[in-house]
């Protein structure tokens, strides 16, 4: 089963990156208000209309 | 023009590629499942193939398989994973020529494996058929896609990394390792190569391989779709961004490790396959945890599930997720899988996952996406996305319907002794057996079609009525 001497290591060095980058995500402040950011990709439809209010955009002469 | 322009002044997304990519992914749509039609149709009545070499099912199935994983759902992937993360991160994309550059090279890949499969130049190795200079362009090509998706986060003025993002980022890279290590292979020759491992070691990298690339192109990938398109569609947060940060670790650190269940019962040690079947199990859990927590983000507008025919496909295909998630760990208990193996019940659970999760989440997604790529905020019609989906959601339930009765049916057939130790049946007996079931898989698989027609009307109309605008960036406070 040489094979597994190829996947296992690899797939242990995956997990271990991965937590690698589990780390940074929490120590980044990724994860510190999660409610929040749940809420931003609806908002960011809002800002889409805000931006439109005030730079009036008319597709037709675009 | 008595108006500003806002795409001279202001910054706008770069959304010429993810239009492309749209429109590719209906365009292969049609012509994957198309194909899928006849192999189902030659199943049924094998004189189908005329005699013909490029058209005998063992080279049109690999062209399926391809076209609609690797084409239809690939290109929905691309177009997007690059809506989303400009969407999420508030700026254009990253290296945008680079983008184009992954549009072109990505057809190219698709163009050469629909000559290639029929000609009969293949690997062998179940969805990575294609042979050594296809892959070497797939690898420049996902890596340029790397570069600008991940360029993308690195210049994102929005500091939390949306969960859609860490999908996507996710199987991009995943997709990376699998494909370079699953396709080493020494050239012998133009179109021709002999893999790097041998015997059951080719076996088990062939399905860490194959497990994965279910794993994490057909759920994580879709999944990345799931998690911005329900909310935006619904006009509702996700119901636990926590649960979703939750399934996005669970999901990544289980699904390398159940690989094995694919052999059961075959030359691998015992051990790794009693690993493989512990970690499917385990699965189950992440798998509905997300399904849950995007069907309740609808909690509070579930009236909007009656109108809206784009919250049905996005919703019933979370169903599908959770139909198909359950399924797959049952069948790698080994006792079911015993049953289940080689049979069409396995067919069936495929195509569950293929038709109504990703293929549904998909069309979902790109009705969403499509009228906006041409500044639109609705498709042409809206009915005929209702009849789309009622259409594709028949045709699935007489799909799987059919491949489960068939499949353990054949199961059953396969298993049968009679008291002196003789089989009870012959092979072509649960073959004949088998046929009326083909009939109506057939005719699931043309419903599905015909959904998949349907809506490729109703894009051409909205392109057609529309006009191709650049979305100005919003300038949302930031975080």
């Amino acid at each position: 089963m040489e094979s597994l001497y190829l996947l296992l290591p690899l797939s242990v060095l995956l997990v271990l990156a991965l937590i690698g980058v589990f780390g940074w995500a929490v120590n980044a402040g990724q994860f510190d208000d999660l409610d929040r950011e749940g809420w931003r990709v609806l908002e960011e439809n809002r800002g889409e209309t805000l931006a439109t209010a005030r730079t009036p955009f008319d597709p037709d002469q675009a | 023009m008595t108006q500003s322009t806002p795409s001279l002044a202001a910054p706008v997304y770069s959304d010429r590629v993810v239009r492309n990519f749209a429109l590719a992914s209906v365009l292969w749509g049609v012509v994957g499942m198309l194909v899928g039609v006849v192999i189902a149709a030659q199943l049924t009545w094998p004189e189908l193939n005329f005699g013909i070499s490029w058209l005998s099912y063992g080279r049109l199935r690999p062209l399926h398989t391809n076209a609609v994983i690797f084409a239809f759902g690939g290109c929905a992937l691309f177009a997007s994973s690059y809506y989303v993360v400009q969407r999420t991160c508030q700026v254009s994309l990253f290296a945008e020529k680079l983008a184009m550059f992954t549009f072109w090279g990505w057809q190219a890949v698709i163009v050469a494996a629909a000559i290639s499969l029929p000609m009969g130049y293949t690997q062998g190795k179940e969805y990575a058929e294609l042979e050594w200079p296809i892959d070497i362009l797939i690898t420049i090509v996902w890596v340029a896609y790397a570069v600008v998706f991940f360029g993308t986060i690195g210049v994102r003025k929005v500091r939390h990394i949306y969960v859609a993002n860490w999908f996507f980022g996710a199987y991009i890279l995943a997709i990376a390792l699998l494909h370079i290590v699953n396709s080493a292979a020494i050239p012998a020759g133009f179109m021709k190569s002999y893999s790097a491992y041998a015997g059951v070691q080719d076996a088990m990298v062939q399905w860490w391989y194959g497990h994965n690339a279910v794993g994490f192109l057909l759920t994580a990938g879709f999944l990345g779709m799931m998690y911005y398109f329900i909310p935006k569609q619904a006009e509702r947060p996700v119901y636990s961004y926590r649960l979703s940060i939750v399934h996005f670790w669970a999901l990544i650190f289980t699904y390398m490790w159940a690989g094995p269940h694919h052999l059961h019962y075959t030359a691998l040690p015992d051990w790794a396959q009693s690993v493989g079947m512990v970690f499917s199990l385990v699965l189950l859990a992440p798998s509905w945890g997300g399904m849950i927590n995007g069907v309740m983000t609808l909690s509070g507008a579930w009236h909007k599930l009656r109108d809206d025919p784009i919250l049905k496909f996005l919703i019933v295909a979370l169903s599908f997720y959770g139909m198909a998630t359950f399924e797959g760990p049952m069948m790698s208990i080994k006792t079911v899988n015993a049953l289940s193996h080689y049979t069409d019940w396995t067919v069936g659970h495929v195509h569950a996952g293929a038709l109504g999760w990703v293929g549904l989440i998909t069309m979902g997604s790109l009705y969403y996406m499509v009228p906006r790529m041409f500044g639109q905020t609705r498709m042409y019609s809206v009915r005929a996305i209702e009849l789309h989906f009622w259409v594709s959601t028949i045709g699935i339930v007489l799909y799987i319907a059919a491949m489960w009765i068939a499949g353990v049916m054949q199961g059953l057939m396969w298993r049968a002794v009679n008291p002196d130790g003789t089989l009870v049946y012959s092979f072509v007996e649960s073959v004949k057996a088998t046929f009326p079931f083909y009939v109506v898989r057939l005719a699931g698989g043309l419903l599905y079609l015909g959904g998949m027609l349907i809506m490729s009307w109703n894009v051409v109309k909205t392109a057609l009525n529309g006009r191709t605008v650049s979305a100005p960036i919003p300038a949302v406070a930031m975080a």
